[in-house]
């Protein structure tokens, strides 16, 4: 870090010095040269700091890796021979001891040793780390001061940095999305090596407790995903059951009836819904509506469950109305007033025109609406976290406790875990579900979009 | 429909009035009247049922929020009471030295007892003394002696200190533990009920605002528990958020808005940022445990990996906005400033970046509003852990506001509840401010073209 800042110290010290030798080549007729002074300033500047603090960072990345090889190749083979959990672990008390601290398990020769070795690898590292990037820090100042001159294009390559740099920010995106499949898609695959693919998509047993020993009783735990997939679809179903009318018709009253006083309030008061934190409904469904529904239920002689998949949908269902509503508004809004002016010109009513005209025409973009709300519900977790509770009832009642994908993604990786159990690979793989599920969502709704969408211009 | 009734026989038959006036025989003027009201009926039916659904969904916002309000509103307050404490010099501090470390070992939760004893002889009950031990709050000791510690003029005399009353205590005083419930089902018992009317008959038991709300971290104790831990984690986070997703976000937008050539790459990227605004908030979270956590080893629960995982979830958000903020800068002010002489880069950063500022900050503010009351992710890598100390980096273990209320709801006692709601009213206070922001900020700068 001291040595970054140093590097950017130099690199700044380069740029006034660029400045001030690029106003000097200059003399009197600024206008000689080719780029205002601060670009070639610049240009040292970039030359001087850029390569040198990218060097040092990829040098603190690959350092670890080639420290730790190396002192697993200077290890005893009995030591090597351990199982990768107990290996892992030496090499961490190495790394502590070397550090100063005290080991997490017991202090034995051959860690002493190997912290010795480790720490003089560490310090040669950091020793050619601190010479070799304060080397290519002058180096480059160097180079990029013997370019100034009056007719150097500084200007130029200093933007060329920017627009490679602007490149890179935007390449982000891919990265992360990258990262999100492989890193979903590498912990699914390596648990669809213990439990296969076809059990856990078509199988109707849920109960991931997988025994510590082997021999315990009820030790291999079921991965049928089916009641997760039943509960989502049953929650979501009664999500937009709520949503779809609600907001449909809030949609159509404010874009064909509202004064644009009235649209100009309700609209993005309906839109607050959205704004709400999840976490927020999540305590609404679980401490007013639930209760709410288990009290309705006893007085009319009906059992529900305190956790109801009713109490999670009905709530659910109020957070996903600003979708559907702006979405059909936005949809309902594009739809050109000749086609309303015409339909009322011949004497049909609001109404009429809309059943008839309006919502045909808007049809795909309310499709797409609600595929993407569809989408939203079933990425929601708090609220089922919160309301819809664990047990993996295959049911279509919706007074009874559902769970859903996305609690068992959370049930299985909150608190201590260990990485490589068929318990935890699970919820990646149910990450993975999730992920492709809302994906082919959201193309879906993209390409009905696209495809058939009326052009009317 | 349509189709289907044309060819049908009877006109009565066909539902809609407008159908049956086409495919039927002309009606009379009556019978079209007729027609015509029941159009209009219709028409205005359905014009109430959309009035109807909009508020309905308004009111059932207007009941989120009074649900959250009138749970939380109590826990702004909290029971005291006051006790007359004998602070003997010879318990406390033996040789008058009024060190901190000599202080700090004296035995404050006896004094606290000794003087309920005092003040209740006739309770010889074991069980009945430890009831009465705990009219005041476990906290009370540790408070009392900070309180002595700061100020060792107070030892040698009595004085009367307020302490805070234990959490059923609490809720007895606010009345939401009715004295009239059978006292089996009731959490305060009949004799407690007796001393609280003592206590109160003196003059000794007062609410009064909840600083420790505010000020303290967690704790399993409702009445020492605050939601000051989780605000600072949330404020981490949202630092590292504000200085790595605004900034990418920005360089992205720009990217793709002024500078991308129509190229595979840019196409492709185009996509991936509107697919990664639909992927599922917990799906980062996945992305941040198996990259942040396992490849990276960093620490775990540590506000710095939930800002990471935060920041690419909102840079879609940022990237979307900044967009919209770019294109809403008419291309006159390019063509001006390239025909000036200025390059491409200096015509952005000099005349376009400048002129979309307001939007850009308006899309980055409510991205960081989202970020803000995001839970989900936040439970993948560990930040649900009970923490208790207020966290002094961005590397140390730490929860965050939306976690907290997860946590606290999650919690059997009643004072949690309130306290849920409370800490909730605090999220949507903060959300509400930087939504206010957004809007003044696009109020008072958008500039229409």
């Amino acid at each position: 870090m001291i040595l970054v800042v140093v590097i950017v110290f130099l690199a700044l010290v380069g740029y006034g010095l660029g400045r001030s030798r690029a106003k000097a080549a200059a003399g009197n007729d600024l206008a000689s040269l080719h780029s205002r002074p601060g670009y070639h300033g610049w240009h040292v500047f970039l030359l001087g700091a850029g390569p040198a603090v990218a060097l040092v960072l990829l040098w603190l990345i690959v350092d670890p890796l080639v420290l730790r090889w190396s002192v697993e190749n200077s290890l005893p083979p009995e030591i090597l021979e351990q199982p990768p959990e107990m290996l892992d672990f030496f090499i961490q008390d190495v790394a502590r001891v070397a550090d100063g601290k005290l080991p997490h398990g017991g202090m034995t020769p051959a860690l002493e040793s190997s912290a010795a070795y480790y720490g003089w690898l560490d310090s040669i590292s950091t020793v050619l780390r601190y010479v070799i990037g304060l080397l290519v820090a002058v180096y480059g100042l160097h180079v990029g001061l013997g370019h100034i001159s009056l007719d150097f294009r500084a200007r130029n390559r200093v933007e060329a940095w920017i627009r490679a740099a602007l490149l890179a920010m935007a390449a982000i995106s891919i990265v992360t999305t990258a990262g999100i499949v492989f890193s979903v898609l590498f912990e699914s695959l390596r648990f669809f090596e213990k439990v296969p693919v076809a059990d856990f998509l078509f199988g109707l047993e849920w109960s991931p407790q997988t025994a510590l020993r082997a021999d315990q009783v009820g030790s291999s735990g079921s991965f049928g995903a089916v009641p997760l997939f039943a509960g989502t679809l049953l929650i979501t179903l009664i999500a937009m059951a709520v949503a779809g009318p609600i907001g449909m018709l809030s949609a159509m009253y404010l874009a064909e009836y509202a004064s644009s006083g009235f649209r100009a309030i309700a609209k993005p008061t309906l839109e607050i819904l959205a704004g709400v934190p999840t976490v927020v409904y999540g305590f609404f469904a679980a401490l007013t509506v639930a209760p709410f529904i288990r009290g309705v239920g006893e007085s009319v002689g009906l059992g529900v469950s305190s956790e109801s998949a009713l109490a999670a949908g009905l709530v659910m269902g109020i957070m996903i109305i600003p979708f559907v509503s702006s979405l059909a508004d936005d949809a309902i809004s594009a739809v050109p007033h000749a086609l309303r002016d015409a339909s009322l010109g011949l004497g049909a009513t609001r109404a009429e025109t809309i059943a008839q005209v309006i919502v045909p025409a808007a049809l795909p973009g309310i499709v797409a609406g609600f595929l993407l709300a569809i989408s939203r519900a079933i990425g929601e977790t708090m609220i089922v976290v919160m309301a819809a509770g664990l047990a993996a009832n295959l049911t279509g009642n919706p007074l009874e406790a559902v769970t859903t994908v996305t609690v068992q993604i959370v049930t299985l990786l909150v608190g201590d875990q260990e990485f490589d159990s068929a318990k935890t690979l699970a919820a990646f793989a149910l990450g993975l579900v999730l992920f492709v599920a809302t994906l082919l969502l959201n193309i879906i709704a993209l390409h009905v979009m696209q495809t058939y969408r009326e052009k009317y211009d | 429909m349509t189709d289907a009734t044309r060819g049908m026989v009877e006109p009565q038959a066909v539902g809609r009035p407008l159908e049956r006036l086409l495919s039927g025989p002309r009606p009379s003027f009556d019978e079209a009247n007729e027609l015509v009201r029941k159009r209009y009926a219709r028409e205005a039916r359905f014009r109430m049922m959309g009035l109807g659904a909009i508020i309905v969904a308004m009111s059932l916002l207007g009941l989120l929020l009074l649900s959250v309000a009138t749970q939380g509103y109590r826990a702004f307050w909290q029971t005291y009471i006051t006790l007359d404490i004998a602070l003997p010099q010879e318990e406390i501090d033996p040789e008058g030295t009024g060190g901190p470390d000599v202080i700090g070992r004296a035995n404050f939760q006896g004094l606290i007892n000794d003087t309920l004893y005092a003040m209740f002889p006739d309770v010889e009950d074991r069980r009945e003394k430890k009831a009465l031990r705990g009219l005041v709050s476990s906290g009370a000791a540790l408070d009392l002696r900070d309180r002595v510690m700061a100020d060792p003029s107070l030892i040698g005399s009595d004085h009367a200190f307020a302490l805070v009353a234990s959490d059923d205590i609490d809720q007895l005083v606010k009345g939401v533990i009715d004295r009239n419930v059978a006292e089996s089902e009731r959490r305060v018992k009949d004799h407690e009920l007796a001393w609280m009317d003592v206590l109160e008959a003196d003059g000794r038991v007062e609410t009064r605002f909840n600083t420790i709300l505010f000020t303290h971290g967690d704790s399993r104790e409702p009445e020492l528990a605050g939601i000051w831990g989780a605000v600072v984690g949330s404020f981490y986070m949202m630092l590292v958020t504000l200085f790595l997703a605004v900034p990418i976000g920005v360089a992205s937008a720009t990217y793709l808005e002024e500078f991308a050539p129509k190229t595979r790459l840019t196409d492709f990227i185009e996509v991936n940022i509107n697919n990664l605004a639909a992927v599922p908030s917990i799906v980062f979270g996945l992305l941040g445990l198996a990259v942040f956590l396992q490849v990276f080893h960093l620490p775990r629960s540590a506000p710095l990996v939930g800002g990471l995982t935060l920041t690419l979830m909102t840079l879609p958000t940022v990237v979307v906005a900044t967009r919209a903020a770019l294109r809403s800068v008419p291309p006159s002010i390019r063509e001006a400033a390239l025909g000036m002489g200025a390059s491409k880069v200096q015509a952005v950063a000099h005349h376009v970046l400048p002129l979309a500022l307001p939007g850009i900050l308006t899309g980055s503010i409510i991205g960081m509003a989202q970020a803000l009351g995001e839970t989900a992710p936040l439970l993948m890598i560990g930040m649900v852990a009970f923490i208790v100390d207020i966290p002094a980096t961005p590397l140390d273990p730490a929860t965050a506001l939306p976690v907290q209320i997860y946590l606290w709801a999650d919690s059997p006692e009643r004072a949690f509840t309130e306290r849920t709601a409370a800490a909730i009213m605090v999220l949507l206070a903060f959300l509400i401010l930087m939504n206010a922001l957004a809007v003044f900020l696009r109020r008072r700068f958008e500039r229409k073209w």
